[in-house]
């Protein structure tokens, strides 16, 4: 009996299917990278008596319906938010004496203005009005203020940046002592705590 | 080579996006947390859901609209669908339009706080909305 040889498959065609998958995985893939900022909302509890905290520690910033900013009773450009709340922040105006002194501030020390960073609350007003976009601008400019002085101080006293760091740590590229890099980071925090206070927005805007 | 590159990394949408979606820019962002975070999309309907939908802005919760009186219910699912031992670091994503009024977003927080879901995050696009 003759030896059939194999029929053989033509694979001519294999190099335009291949070429073709490719095609439509490369259109169908989408690389999703979502960053955002991120926060905290305060629990739902009734609050028997509030904090008392004074007036000098607040820094109000009003954003009405046409998007207009309103920081302390003053109209300001939204470009002078993030250099307001960084002066407002570092003022350190309790007097040296006192125990609430700041030691590591540097701004003005006006005694009209907060008394350290750990006092000092920011409160952001939204008109229901107010569009999205410019919320998330005023809460990014906050955000930037409270992270140019994280910064500033654990460079100052560790020698790294504070979000440079927090990144690493948190994506794991981080290769030394993550325990006590963590221990660091919440030292900072706690030096100079995210208070960012928002009020409920009113109904009706002025 | 190529083609198994992006046969890996295809993940085919799990959402069809009834909403628009143009956030706005921000540069001091932290990175999404996908295993524990659930979506909750805002924003106006997109433009050819408009003559169905209108114009004005509406939640959207996996496939669908949905009303702010049922967002609860909504939330209360997907986290149950979260691994297990997740569940209690839920992260809520909210992606909004840029266009959009304050006051939705705001509605959706006091629900959240209602679901005891404290933890949230503003998706943005890169970038920083003051420079152009």
């Amino acid at each position: 009996m003759a030896r059939r040889s194999t029929p053989e498959v033509n694979a001519g065609s294999m190099a335009d299917i291949a070429f073709l998958l490719l095609i439509f995985f490369l259109v169908t893939t989408t690389i999703e990278k979502d960053k955002g900022i991120a926060r905290q909302l305060p629990p739902i509890e009734d609050i028997i008596d509030p904090p008392i905290i004074k007036q000098k520690n607040l820094f109000i910033v009003n954003v009405n319906r046409n998007d207009q900013l309103l920081v302390e009773e003053k109209l300001m450009d939204v470009k002078d938010l993030r250099q307001a709340a960084i002066n407002f922040l570092d003022n350190g105006g309790a007097p040296a004496s006192s125990p609430e002194y700041c030691n590591f501030c540097q701004g003005k020390r006006s005694p009209s203005s907060s008394d350290n960073p750990e006092k000092a609350v920011i409160s952001v007003q939204n008109d229901r009005l107010t569009s999205y976009r410019m919320y998330i601008i005023v809460q990014n400019e906050l955000v930037a203020a409270y992270n140019y002085l994280r910064d500033r101080e654990s460079e100052r006293l560790y020698g790294w940046k504070f979000t440079q760091m927090k990144r690493d740590v948190d994506e794991g590229n981080y290769n030394g002592n993550v325990e006590a890099a963590r221990e660091k980071l919440e030292n900072i925090q706690k030096l100079i705590p995210l208070k960012l206070s928002e009020a409920e927005p009113k109904k009706t805007g002025s | 080579m190529l083609l198994f590159f992006f046969m890996v990394v295809t993940v085919l949408r799990d959402t069809n996006l009834l909403v628009r979606q143009q956030m706005p820019k921000a540069d001091q962002v932290e990175k999404l947390k996908k295993d524990r975070s659930i979506f909750i999309f805002a924003g106006k309907p997109r433009s050819r859901y408009q003559d169905i939908y209108g114009t004005e802005a509406k939640i959207q919760i996996g496939d669908k609209y949905t009303p702010i009186s049922n967002l609860k219910f909504a939330l209360t699912g997907l986290r149950a669908k979260l691994r297990p031992e997740l569940q209690s670091f839920v992260m809520v994503a909210l992606k909004v339009d840029g266009d959009t009024n304050t006051g939705l977003v705001t509605d959706i927080k006091q629900e959240l706080r209602e679901l005891n879901m404290l933890k949230l995050i503003y998706i943005t696009s890169q970038g920083n909305e003051l420079e152009n």
